[in-house]
């Protein structure tokens, strides 16, 4: 751990703030442009967000402290995550600090503090939108913690340092069995978690469809500008974790130089515009699910999850 | 629906009934907590220093009394003495508060006395004799408030199952005791070698499903959601936390340790069993509207976890890989130690609400943050150690049991290869539906609007309420950021339970909690500082471009435009589970009634709609009945030998003596 | 499949962007270019309804000057109000905009809300929009037509 891996691990986070906006207008503007429209350019939600920032702070009458703190804690944990992981370099200093468990975790944890924003508002959407959100978060974490196990499997470790060293170390693991299930059941926790179409609208203006954005009704102003950012910290650390956990080629090892943190800021930055245009690009394709089909869709990538892992473990030679 | 109707506001000062009340809730709560200490005191003491043993043998006739302590005993005691720390000094003010009678208060330290013998117990007579007086106890305090009808029904329920499991375990012991010809429990372990796998598998089979029906395992567990509502909140966190823990203490003193080694099938029917019980039990926690019964399925919950744990270190030392055996034991002790930590919390919280609102109904409360904020705190850090997140006090325990599961050996091993994901399935679902039952019972309990007149007139529990709660939180807080203290402690016990595993090196639990031979690591205390200094690092964000910003405002809700909001808006706890219950209706099978009235004078026009839901225990509505049947019809048959006559029951005794005789020949 | 096809032969159906507008209020907060408004229909035919899901189409685009329609008026700048005001919308309309954070706007859509339109008079009708509430942006017509609302609501963006 040298102090140019320091720098790069700091470097992730503003990356990570600055670039979240980014994505998201990218996928809007994809989005757009399918349509036939000209949309309003990548750089909007970060107006929307300058915007956002300046308005008035409201506090509406009843929260708690619950509801104060929520955007800041759902923000916070996804920092925290882009702390962790590797997205330009490996040797994080707080690589040891959590592995890909305690990164689910922390996932969780802001899901968490929304989900507990929504019911403290004493609404019935926001109490609509925490119950839909909480019953996808329960279903989905068998699936994550199934396809955590079958990535650690090759690197017999789920620490994020390690299992991208053993995909860079063993290239042709990514093209196994295991490894594309365990991609495609990610792809579809990535879509629920992050609340994109089939599971959840992000645009939509009917309540009663809303999973999300029923839990944020109520916020406004900076408040809202931290929500909306952590949604797209969010969406932008999870497309950097696909990207890394399977297809790392690209990122600085764990003693870079500072052309090779340059090299791995540049490879990020164009696997996860892929990922997101290439997410966009299917949402065009796909209506919303109806909310009780959704079950369906997790068990299914469940169901893909398990046999990732049990193929990992009968095709899979583990290096030592 | 309420259950029980306190008096507004409890005035403590009126008369000497009072302050004699006040005198004996004192003293009752006192000799409760210095129990606590002396046994944590002697729980350290044995676990790091030398096993001790005692023998009274004039204590009972024929066979006498022994105590042995080694660190097994060592851990299950210090974990009852903490406990009964923090209850009793809770229990001080809930005494006064409730108006307990004398029985309760003057049982309540016998209770914890008798808990705090079984671990120690030496030979099979003292076992038996001193569980006997833990259960004995234990009823008495969960009839403290035998007026109301569902407290006697739910006491007499709790007695047959308990008397049931006891039946059990006296017939595993007897066994043992007699295919080993000694009571003693070190020689019971040499001669074990010697046993047939039939009698192992037997005792096996028998020990499990009685001290399992202790823990809360499926399918003897229906006790559990019955008594854990009706009795006092000290009582139920008595028993959640440190009672249950006897049963997984029998499961590993017999099963594991004095049985020995056993074949592959003993690991995995634990990891069956614990699974289904933890999914089982969080999924009716997940439904549950009564906060207790609720917190009461999330004790079978761990409680499966546990069971998991342990089943998997036996499979996975009896496979071959005993050092990762013993990072699933860790995990399993952790997880014990952890449980009882966040599960006394909850219930004294629960009890807290209780004595406050007189409710236990999750739909009925709300709005306690702004009423009672030091139980809202508290219950929210209980509440965040039962769901396993970062930060709570059973994340470490789940970490290192899900770093268990993943590293276990695949050299083609079939049985591991199909048991390990699906156990890492189970845990990963229990996780996601505690999270989603805790967030159920604080979100709906305790935050937004009060949701009826009792909650809305909550006050804030007395002084020694809330030290009870503080000192069951700051274990709470040690187990979430710095489990490192505990580390030699669990090296002790590890050691002597080598049969599964504990003889490998452990986890180190340090500032970095390290798996030696394989690559694992966690920091929990530089995980929750980063996770503050993100925070504030968002917080200082939402600061840019404050300057432009008008002054802020508190406005009413916006709610999407309704004009007249009532509190009678708000998700309630049966809708916030709705979805949930909807995707497992099939395992649940809950009860439900919709009835519409219409107006006299026009059958289109309805003028009330009324649902109701029930949801019962799927397990005892379906196991339980045909048992039942068959048992009666087996006592209607034998029922015919009993006819009155005299000259007939002398026959029967003559000739039971003469069996006797023949057999003891 | 066959979407796909049918993108790349449709292309890029938006109108071209004219020279933006002269603005008449400063944008909210002063950042140019952003814009969410809540919509309300205080009373309205729906005909303006169809002009402005016209005004936010592909044709129209009005999404490229940096305005959107959001569902919570707490997420907005701006209410875009269509329709006369009827007695029982008259405190829903006073409502929504409360809920709105200061710096906010008003934007009032055709001629019914500007001064009543065809239904001034009407029994049920509490007065226009402008009657109600302060308003920043009124743009006349019924309806008006999609390019006078995308002009109208780039003269608030500055975009």
């Amino acid at each position: 751990m040298s102090a140019l891996a320091v720098v790069a691990a700091a470097l992730q986070v503003v990356c990570v703030l600055a670039g979240a906006p980014l994505v998201v207008g990218g996928m809007r503007q994809v989005r757009a442009r399918l349509e036939g429209r000209a949309g309003g350019g990548v750089g909007q939600p970060w107006r929307d967000l300058r915007k956002q920032l300046r308005k008035q702070q409201i506090t509406p009458r009843g929260t708690t402290v619950v509801f104060a703190v929520a955007p800041a804690i759902a923000a916070g944990s996804t920092l925290l995550i882009a702390a962790i992981m590797p997205i330009f370099a490996l040797g994080s200093p707080l690589d040891s600090t959590a592995d890909l468990f305690g990164v689910v975790g922390l996932l969780f944890l802001g899901t968490v503090a929304l989900t507990l924003a929504g019911l403290d508002t004493g609404t019935a959407f926001g109490g609509m939108g925490s119950s839909r959100e909480i019953t996808i978060a329960a279903l989905v974490e068998p699936t994550i913690l199934l396809a955590v196990f079958a990535l650690s499997i090759p690197g017999q470790s789920a620490n994020l340092a390690a299992i991208v060293s053993a995909t860079l170390h063993n290239p042709g693991q990514v093209l196994s069995l295991g490894s594309v299930l365990a991609f495609v059941a990610l792809v579809i926790v990535i879509i629920a978690e992050t609340g994109r179409l089939p599971v959840d609208n992000p645009s939509t203006h009917l309540e009663l469809t809303m999973i999300h954005e029923a839990m944020v009704l109520e916020y406004a102003g900076p408040k809202l500008a931290l929500v909306e950012w952590a949604s797209a910290m969010r969406l932008t650390v999870l497309l950097t974790l696909l990207a890394n956990l399977f297809l790392p080629w690209g990122i600085a090892g764990a003693d870079p130089s500072p052309l090779a943190v340059l090299l791995g800021l540049v490879a990020i930055t164009v696997k996860v515009a892929m990922l997101a245009g290439a997410l966009a690009a299917g949402e065009v394709f796909i209506a919303k699910l109806r909310y009780f089909r959704v079950p369906e869709l997790l068990a299914g990538s469940f169901l893909l999850a398990l046999l990732a892992v049990t193929a990992s473990y009968f095709l899979a030679t583990p290096t030592h | 629906m309420a259950l029980h109707f306190s008096p507004a506001v409890p005035e403590l000062g009126e008369g000497p009934r009072a302050a004699q009340r006040t005198r004996s809730a004192r003293l009752s709560g006192g000799l409760t907590a210095a129990l606590g200490a002396v046994g944590l005191a002697l729980g350290l003491s044995v676990i790091f220093g030398a096993p001790r043993h005692l023998q009274i043998a004039w204590l009972l006739p024929l066979v006498g009394t022994r105590f042995e302590l080694d660190p097994v005993s060592g851990v299950f005691i210090a974990v009852t003495g903490a406990v009964s720390i923090s209850v009793g000094i809770y229990s001080v003010g809930y005494a006064q508060r409730e108006r307990w009678a004398r029985v309760p208060m003057a049982v309540l330290p016998l209770f914890v006395a008798a808990m705090l013998l079984v671990p120690a117990a030496g030979s099979v007579t003292t076992f038996l004799l001193v569980w006997e007086l833990m259960a004995a106890a234990s009823l008495i305090l969960v009839l403290s408030e035998h007026r109301r009808e569902a407290v006697r029904s739910a006491g007499i329920f709790y007695a047959i199952m308990t008397q049931l499991g006891f039946a059990m375990i006296l017939l595993a012991l007897v066994v043992l005791s007699a295919a080993s010809n000694s009571d003693a429990f070190t020689a019971i372990a040499a001669h074990a070698g010697n046993l047939s796998p039939g009698t192992r598998a037997t005792v096996f089979l028998l020990t499990v499903l009685g001290f399992g029906s202790k823990a809360g395992l499926l399918p003897l567990h229906a006790w559990l959601p019955r008594a854990h509502p009706e009795a006092p909140s000290p009582v139920s966190s008595l028993m959640s936390a440190a009672m249950v823990n006897m049963g997984i203490y029998g499961i590993i003193r017999i099963d594991l340790q004095i049985l020995g080694p056993g074949p592959r099938w003993w690991g995995l029917a634990l990891m069956i069993l614990g699974g289904v019980s933890a999914v089982f039990g969080v999924l009716q926690a997940s439904v549950a509207t009564d906060l207790k019964r609720l917190l009461a399925y999330s004790t079978t919950e761990n409680m499966g976890l546990i069971t998991l744990a342990l089943g998997a270190a036996a499979l996975l030392s009896s496979s071959g890989a005993p050092k990762v055996a013993a990072i699933a034991l860790t995990a399993a002790l952790l997880h014990v130690l952890a449980h009882a930590a966040f599960k006394t919390l909850a219930f004294l919280a629960a009890g807290s609400v209780l004595t406050a609102t007189g409710l236990r109904d999750l739909d009925k409360l709300g709005g306690l943050a702004r009423r009672m904020p030091v139980t809202t705190v508290m219950f929210g850090i209980g509440a965040l150690g039962a769901s396993g997140l970062p930060l709570g006090a059973g994340f470490v325990s789940e970490w290192l049991l899900l770093q268990s599961l993943i590293h276990s050996p695949h050299d083609g091993n079939t049985l591991l290869a199909l048991a390990m994901p699906l156990s890492v399935g189970a845990v990963a679902l229990t996780t996601g539906l505690g999270i989603a039952a805790m967030v159920k019972a604080f979100g709906v309990g305790f935050l937004a609007r009060p949701r009826s007149g009792a909650a809305e007139n909550a006050r804030e529990a007395p002084l020694s309420m809330r030290a009870g709660m503080v000192v069951a939180a700051t274990a709470c807080a040690v187990f979430a950021i710095w489990p490192a203290l505990l580390g030699p402690a669990l090296r002790h016990v590890l050691a002597a339970l080598s049969t599964v595993g504990g003889h490998a090196a452990g986890p180190q639990l340090g500032t970095y909690l390290r798996l030696p031979g394989v690559a694992g690591s966690l920091a929990p205390a530089l995980l929750a500082a980063s996770l503050l200094a993100s925070v504030l690092v968002a917080l200082g964000l939402s600061r840019w471009g404050a300057r432009h910003r008008p002054a802020p405002v508190l406005a009413p809700l916006w709610a999407s435009g309704s004009d007249a909001l009532s509190p009678r808006m708000q998700y309630t706890a049966t809708s916030f589970a709705e979805p949930l219950q909807r995707v497992f209706d099939n395992v649940l099978r809950p009860d439900t009634d919709v009835e519409v009235t219409h107006f006299a004078e026009s059958q289109y026009l309805v003028e009330k709609v009324t649902y109701r839901t029930r949801q019962a225990d799927p397990v005892e509505q379906r196991l339980y009945p045909p048992v039942v049947r068959a048992v009666t019809a087996m006592a209607q048959a034998v029922r015919r030998a009993h006819n009155g006559s005299i000259h007939l029951y002398l026959t029967y005794g003559a000739i039971g003596l003469l069996i006797v005789l023949l057999v003891a020949q | 499949m066959s979407w796909i096809g049918r993108i790349r032969r449709t292309g890029r159906i938006v109108e071209p962007a004219n020279d933006a507008p002269e603005a008449c209020v400063t944008p909210p907060t002063g950042v140019t270019g952003s814009l969410q408004l809540r919509h309300v229909d205080a009373g309205s035919c729906n005909g303006c309804e169809v002009e402005i899901s016209g005004a936010f189409s592909a044709v129209y685009d009005a999404e490229r000057f940096g305005v959107r329609l959001v569902a919570s008026p707490r997420h907005a700048d701006g209410i875009l109000a269509t329709g006369v005001v009827t007695h029982n919308m008259r405190q829903p309309l006073l409502n929504t905009l409360g809920a709105i954070p200061e710096p906010r706007v008003v934007i009032a859509v055709g001629d019914c809300a500007c001064n009543g339109g065809l239904f001034a008079n009407g029994h049920g009708v509490a007065g226009s929009v402008a009657d109600v509430v302060a308003v920043d942006v009124e743009v006349l017509g019924c309806p008006p037509t999609p390019a006078q609302i995308v002009a109208a609501l780039r003269a608030v963006t500055g975009r």
